[in-house]
């Protein structure tokens, strides 16, 4: 049999890809570290790492982790109650259920985030609601609330559809021998729920965070391109600088962030590859 | 009262997810310009949507793109899967730890590394790089959509079928590939959904003057938002609508592969 599995798995067939995986995803990392660690003139330099210690860069990183920090949480606090219901719902189906929540993932992205600067705007529809019902009116276009509000909003469907996806894997015989037992609701979540869904909950901090770390898109719409996130700072260097070296530099910075999510992820989510998609 | 209260709760998160799509489409009706009144109903956003060339054209630019791209990904990333099977474990998971890199890593890096590489060459920005760089962020997709189907599918069929008579290049499309077929399928859709709805990526590797939707709405945004925008979104909203049920439908128990 084995010899039959060899016969059609043939493994030149995975050249294209293997060509593809050089050309497409290894050289272009050592490209950055190349641009990164060199000067205009391609002589060997630090300087565009040092470049983070700049206060203005250290100033637009500090907010970024912090901002994704707080929307990581608040998509949290929102989906796991959530998924907790959806696992026990007996709402119709529980796939058209998931449909409804995943449904906005699919409409694009930039639309989305539009969408939350013509609700926020000064004049815009949630102004004109809160003054019609004689609220005054809130200013929070521009300001990092509003590019939190962007951020959970775009970003909920990554955390919502990890956490059910464990949450729904875990047996339900499993919690009716807890409450047998005599557990309570609080001991289950606790002692149940909590450390079977850590690999969801895992993927879905990661999906969340390092999005929302790195995002330059949200904050320019719903910060009025006066916030600077770090994802700023280098769209900026390359599209409006045109100082390749020093933004290559500061993503090398920011891949160094990016890779501690991933052992984050890795050294939790043990279910491999497939929770991704 | 538990019950009210888990419904309550299902329905303002409901709610916080599609005030925002709601309004977009209620205001692309409206007769005014303004942001929060609506004065009247008319079509005349759409009028301007269809009449503006820019618009077309990146509606025209993203769908090619994300053909030509999500085609050659497939086959591509087909051939891999079915390679892959042929591997020793090692090498696979090697393989497919590169993979996943574009899975994982932000998207501001992978537009980033494909920019200075095409600087580094020489290559200047056009048509051609965002279609490379497409290709280059939707093989993963296919790749991870077929390869759980090359597990499962069993060789004694293919094995049965060689007995039997058949050429290998018969056996092989009348066995394996229609195993294939369902992970083909979703991975195609996967990656055509991803091109169309990537911005990052285009936004650095695209050269001047080439505008897909996405893009495009960038670009407005900055200038002001006109009317003619929510129009579009109402339009793309409806088609991902109508897309989605159709795929569902059509591979019902398989829904759950589809939708991640």
């Amino acid at each position: 049999m084995r010899r039959y599995w060899k016969l059609i798995y043939k493994k030149s067939l995975a050249s294209p890809f293997i060509v593809w995986i050089i050309a497409g995803t290894i050289i272009p990392i050592l490209s950055i570290a190349y641009y990164g660690l060199t000067d205009r003139n391609g002589a060997f330099t630090f300087e565009n790492i040092y470049a983070i210690f700049d206060k203005m860069h250290l100033q637009a990183l500090w907010l970024s982790i912090v901002l994704a920090f707080i929307s990581t949480v608040i998509c949290f606090l929102i989906s796991y109650p959530l998924a907790l219901m959806l696992r026990s719902s007996k709402l119709g189906k529980k796939g058209l259920m998931l449909f409804i929540f995943i449904l906005p993932m699919w409409m694009n992205f930039l639309l989305r985030t539009m969408a939350w600067q013509v609700l926020l705007e000064k004049n815009g529809v949630i102004n004109s609601i809160l003054s019609t019902i004689g609220l005054p009116p809130q200013e929070i276009i521009n300001t990092p609330a509003a590019i939190v509000l962007g951020m959970v909003y775009d970003f909920l469907p990554f955390m919502i559809l990890p956490i059910y996806n464990v949450l729904s894997k875990i047996d339900g015989q499993i919690i009716e021998a807890a409450y047998d037992l005599g557990a309570n609701f609080k001991d289950v979540l606790l002692k149940v729920y909590l450390p079977l869904s850590i690999p969801g909950i895992a993927s879905g901090i990661t999906m969340v965070f390092v999005p929302s770390l790195t995002t330059f898109v949200i904050s320019n719409i719903l910060g009025g391109g006066k916030i600077y996130l770090i994802g700023n700072i280098i769209e900026q260097e390359f599209t409006v600088s045109s100082n390749w070296n020093l933004g290559a530099g500061l993503s090398l910075v920011m891949m160094v962030f990016i890779l501690i999510s991933m052992v984050f992820m890795e050294k939790f989510d043990k279910t491999g590859e497939d929770s991704f998609i | 009262m538990k019950r009210v209260a888990k419904i309550t709760y299902i329905v303002l998160v409901i709610l916080f997810l599609y005030l925002p799509i709601i309004a977009l489409v209620v205001l692309s009706f409206n007769e005014s310009k303004s942001m929060s009144v609506f004065t009247g109903f008319s079509l005349k956003w759409y009028e301007e949507m269809f009449s503006n060339r820019m618009i077309i054209k990146a509606i025209g630019n993203t769908f090619t793109i994300a053909i030509t791209a999500s085609i050659t990904a497939t086959i591509i990333g087909t051939l891999a899967a079915v390679g892959l099977g042929g591997m020793k474990a090692k090498q696979q998971n090697l393989l497919l730890g590169f993979n996943n890199v574009p899975l994982l890593n932000a998207d501001i890096v992978t537009g980033i590394s494909l920019l200075l590489t095409f600087l580094f060459f020489g290559i200047s920005l056009n048509w051609g790089t965002v279609y490379l760089a497409h290709v280059t962020f939707c093989i993963p997709y296919v790749i991870l959509s077929v390869r759980p189907r090359i597990n499962k599918s069993s060789t004694l069929l293919y094995e049965a079928a060689l007995d039997l008579g058949a050429s290998k290049k018969y056996a092989f499309y009348k066995i394996v590939l229609p195993e294939l077929r369902p992970g083909i399928v979703s991975g195609f859709l996967l990656a055509f959904t991803m091109s169309v709805d990537d911005f990052v990526i285009t936004h650095f590797t695209r050269g001047a003057g080439i505008n897909t939707i996405s893009t495009l709405i960038y670009s407005q945004v900055k200038v002001g938002i006109r009317p003619s925008l929510f129009a579009l979104s109402t339009i793309i909203f409806i088609m991902v609508l109508l897309v989605l049920i159709g795929v569902n439908i059509l591979t019902d128990n398989k829904r759950k592969k589809l939708i991640y």
